[in-house]
């Protein structure tokens, strides 16, 4: 799989969800495109990731 | 003073009359006016923008005064009634639809239906989130730029944009926030928003690389 444009390989049947969160991603504070498609939050729970998956993870810090 | 006539010529002698007339129909919202939105939409209004949406529940106070585009005169009144007063002393002739309101996910996408792109400006990065996410779910093919990480007073030279998703271009280092580096300053907000009004200025005129 590829996260961020680096190569992550997946060592168990794992969730968009459970992967963000073991990855440490405060779900409030992020977006995530999954092959070229915005991921709605409500589905995170629901997607299976595959190794074929690319994820783009944009995580947003305060300030403006 | 100075009439529509005069102000167009001056445009349109330093853009030429392609761009001019690319900008003077174009309709850019912006999200948050702060830091990062006041400062945009002034860039946008002085190069020609024709349509600026601007959207801010809040009301300006002295905390804004080092960074935000706003003066002591306007302390107490709303920041999209200020920003206003500023455009149209640098650009008497633009376009303004000023609302003073929350932007939430649920009324974005129909706040914004109309515009070609929208520049969000927020400060804290749960509401950027909210908005991008909904803009990005429930408007397919309108362009987003967003800030993130702009604090403090660390190098001008990590300040950049980036292409981050199919409709999601981002400016900022990404990693400096008001939590961990504690002070806001006016130079790398500006940049940030200079980032962000540069990109949209692109995207109107065709160009979509960064």
């Amino acid at each position: 799989m590829k996260v961020n444009g680096e190569i992550v390989t997946l060592t168990e049947p794992v969730s968009l969800k459970e992967f963000l969160e073991k990855s440490g991603y405060s779900t409030g504070r992020i977006a995530v495109e999954r092959n070229g498609d915005i991921v709605p939050k409500q589905t995170y729970d629901a997607i299976m990731l595959t190794e074929a998956d690319t994820l783009e993870i944009v995580h947003f810090v305060g300030g403006g | 003073m100075i009439t529509k006539k005069d102000y167009d010529a001056m445009l349109i002698e330093r853009h030429g009359q392609q761009v001019f007339d690319t900008l003077a129909k174009a309709h850019v919202g912006i999200a948050g006016l702060g830091g990062l939105g006041s400062n945009i939409a002034m860039m946008l209004a002085r190069s020609g923008v024709g349509h600026l949406l601007l959207i801010d529940f809040d009301r300006v106070e002295p905390s804004n005064l080092n960074r935000q585009h706003y003066m002591v005169s306007h302390l107490g009144i709303p920041k999209s009634e200020a920003l206003k007063d500023l455009i149209l002393q640098a650009n008497p002739f633009i376009h303004l639809d000023t609302r003073c309101m929350r932007i939430t996910g649920e009324n974005a996408p129909k706040l914004f239906k109309d515009c070609d792109l929208v520049c969000e400006a927020f400060d804290k990065p749960e509401a950027k989130a909210e908005l991008v996410n909904s803009l990005l779910e429930n408007c397919p093919g309108l362009p987003i730029l967003s800030g993130s990480g702009m604090a403090g007073y660390g190098s001008s030279n990590t300040i950049r944009t980036e292409k981050v998703m199919k409709n999601l271009y981002l400016c900022g280092d990404r990693v400096s926030d008001i939590e961990s580096v504690g002070t806001l300053m006016a130079p790398r907000v500006q940049i940030c928003a200079a980032h962000e009004a540069n990109m949209a200025l692109r995207l109107l005129l065709g160009i979509t690389e960064v």
